[in-house]
């Protein structure tokens, strides 16, 4: 069968829209779905009140403190460590075969899944450090799962640092350090931080990593080697378990409320880095 | 004497950093040593073959088959791909050779939102809306391979997009021109010059697509009904590896707890199988550039 070259593009072109279409009516319909389900659910009260009867009432105020615990210790953690294998990588060695290992060794922590994480988060952190289900367990575990994506656009971001810049800092008689602290990480920082709301994007969603690691205790912590339930693993247990719907589309809604947030922010955050240096 | 001082800060702060850089290949190295550690004796002394290859998992009797989930991993994955391949890959020929920059604008920021939205959520959909919809429509208990095919294929597009939107935007502009100029439709040039000039990237991110899909965890446990038996539909429910994992880990203790870790082994192993060949690729299309 022979198509006219200009119709079957045309057909084609329509196709690949109506795919186009559906991925991005998908993606509508989960966030409007969770939103008008879950938005009615949350008010003051569901934000400051600790849940009470396993979840069936009360709020959410425990595990949102054990969200933003669990992902600050993790940034604490992640953030030194990727964005110094950053520096190292672009500013202090050249491409040659320690890049290659590091790199590699960077790509395959990125792929490798969260449920792998837990278990040995699971394993050294709980079990052979006695640290217990913990914030402090789980908040290292996740700073594992975290540095690749770190690293990246940590790296990405310094080598976007016009090389102009690192030359007039040298012939103005500073070292390698000075340039790189100074001129380079300064210059950097939007790209960094977008790598680092990201990172805290990929936190709060987190559940299989955290459920080994950090526990799921209602309580507010007191410590970092308190356990702690954070809102994912909240929303998954009061889904799986049937506790209480209404106030699983409650802690969804601001699930996904704050990824909405995340997402706005790094892009707001990019564009702005991208025009600063094209 | 300043100067001297400087210097030697210098090669302090360089170490240190290289130190730093080897953090990321240190904490590969540590997992794989402790998933390793925990996981392979138990197989060792059953024998690896009855782990691979049994049909029975009653880890409490100290029978330990893992073939069902093996082969529910493998279903489930590919059912993804199945949905999740053509999706994506139309949607990055689209986005990079179809639409008008200002659409792609819109667009790109809603598909990396897409890859943003918590795997329990993905779930959560598939509980309220898809599973009930395949029980109406298709009969069986709705928790199907099916079920967890459709919610998988839609967590891999954003990775299979966003590769392939690089890939093709790699493929120098002369190639575009040059197939233009020759008379070709845009349509043509997508498929007889971008395409086979993109090939590697685009292979690797189905790669990378497929290494999600195996090993996504939470969004599986809640759709796909997690029976261990292997599947002989797709309305059939189904465990995967990373369900059998978490669904024990809770309470397991001992041999099992061990056997849980062998789980982890397997998955493991598939899953750097797939990394290497993911970085295989995408290093053969450097080389070529």
């Amino acid at each position: 069968m022979y198509f006219n070259p200009r119709i079957e593009q045309k057909i084609v072109r329509t196709v690949l829209w109506l795919f186009t279409f559906i991925t991005v009516a998908i993606l509508v319909f989960i966030v409007v779905f969770i939103l008008r389900k879950g938005l009615p659910v949350v008010n003051w009260e569901f934000l400051s009140r600790n849940p009470l009867d396993m979840g069936k009432a009360g709020g959410v105020f425990s595990t949102i403190v054990g969200t933003i615990a669990l992902t600050l210790m993790a940034l604490v953690v992640a953030t030194p460590l990727g964005v110094g294998t950053a520096i190292f990588l672009t500013e202090y060695t050249f491409e040659n075969r320690l890049t290659r290992i590091i790199r590699f060794g960077a790509e395959c922590l990125a792929g490798i899944p969260s449920i792998i994480f837990g278990l040995f988060g699971f394993i050294l952190f709980v079990t052979k450090l006695k640290f217990g289900w913990s914030i402090l367990s789980g908040g290292l575990t996740l700073a594992f799962m975290i540095l690749p994506t770190i690293i990246r656009t940590s790296e990405e971001a310094i080598r976007s640092v016009p090389e102009s810049y690192r030359q007039v800092s040298f012939s103005l008689g500073s070292t390698k350090w000075q340039t790189v602290s100074r001129v380079v990480l300064p210059s950097a920082l939007p790209g960094i931080v977008t790598g680092v709301i990201l990172s805290i994007g990929r936190s709060i969603g987190e559940t299989a990593a955290v459920i080994f690691t950090a526990g799921s205790v209602l309580r507010l912590p007191s410590s970092i080697f308190s356990s702690s339930r954070t809102m994912a693993v909240h929303f998954y247990i009061l889904a799986r378990e049937g506790i209480s719907m209404p106030m699983a589309y409650g802690t969804a809604a601001i699930l996904v409320i704050a990824i909405l947030v995340i997402n706005l922010a790094t892009y707001y955050l990019m564009e702005k880095f991208i025009r600063r240096y094209s | 004497m300043k100067k001297h001082h400087l210097e030697r800060n210098e090669k302090l702060t360089r170490f240190t950093l290289l130190l730093i850089a080897f953090s990321a290949v240190t904490i590969l190295a540590v997992i794989t040593i402790f998933i390793f550690a925990e996981g392979t004796p138990i197989m060792l002394r059953y024998g690896v073959k009855k782990f691979l290859l049994g049909l029975d998992w009653y880890p409490t009797e100290k029978s330990f088959g893992l073939l069902p989930m093996i082969a529910g991993s493998l279903m489930v994955t590919l059912g993804a791909l199945v949905l999740g391949v053509p999706f994506g890959l139309a949607c990055a020929i689209f986005l990079t050779e179809f639409s008008s920059k200002r659409l792609r604008r819109v667009i790109k920021p809603v598909i990396e939102l897409l890859a943003g939205i918590p795997s329990v959520v993905y779930g959560f959909m598939g509980v309220v809306i898809l599973v009930p919809f395949i029980r109406e429509t298709f009969g069986g208990p709705g928790l199907s391979v099916l079920a967890a095919s459709i919610i998988l294929g839609i967590m891999i597009l954003p990775t299979i997009i966003s590769i392939s939107i690089d890939s093709l935007l790699a493929v120098p502009s002369t190639y575009r021109d040059g197939s233009i100029a020759m008379g070709a439709t845009r349509w043509q040039t997508v498929r007889m010059v971008l395409l086979p000039a993109a090939r590697s990237g685009i292979i690797a991110s189905i790669i990378l697509g497929m290494g999600r899909a195996i090993g996504e965890t939470m969004a599986v446990i809640m759709i796909a009904g997690n029976a261990i038996s292997i599947p002989g539909s797709i309305l059939a429910p189904v465990r995967t590896l990373t369900s059998n994992i978490a669904l024990e880990m809770g309470y397991a203790s001992g041999e099992h707890r061990e056997a849980l870790f062998a789980t982890g082994v397997i998955l493991f192993i598939i899953i750097m199988i797939l990394n290497t060949l993911a970085n295989i690729t995408s290093a053969k299309r450097a080389r070529k550039k």
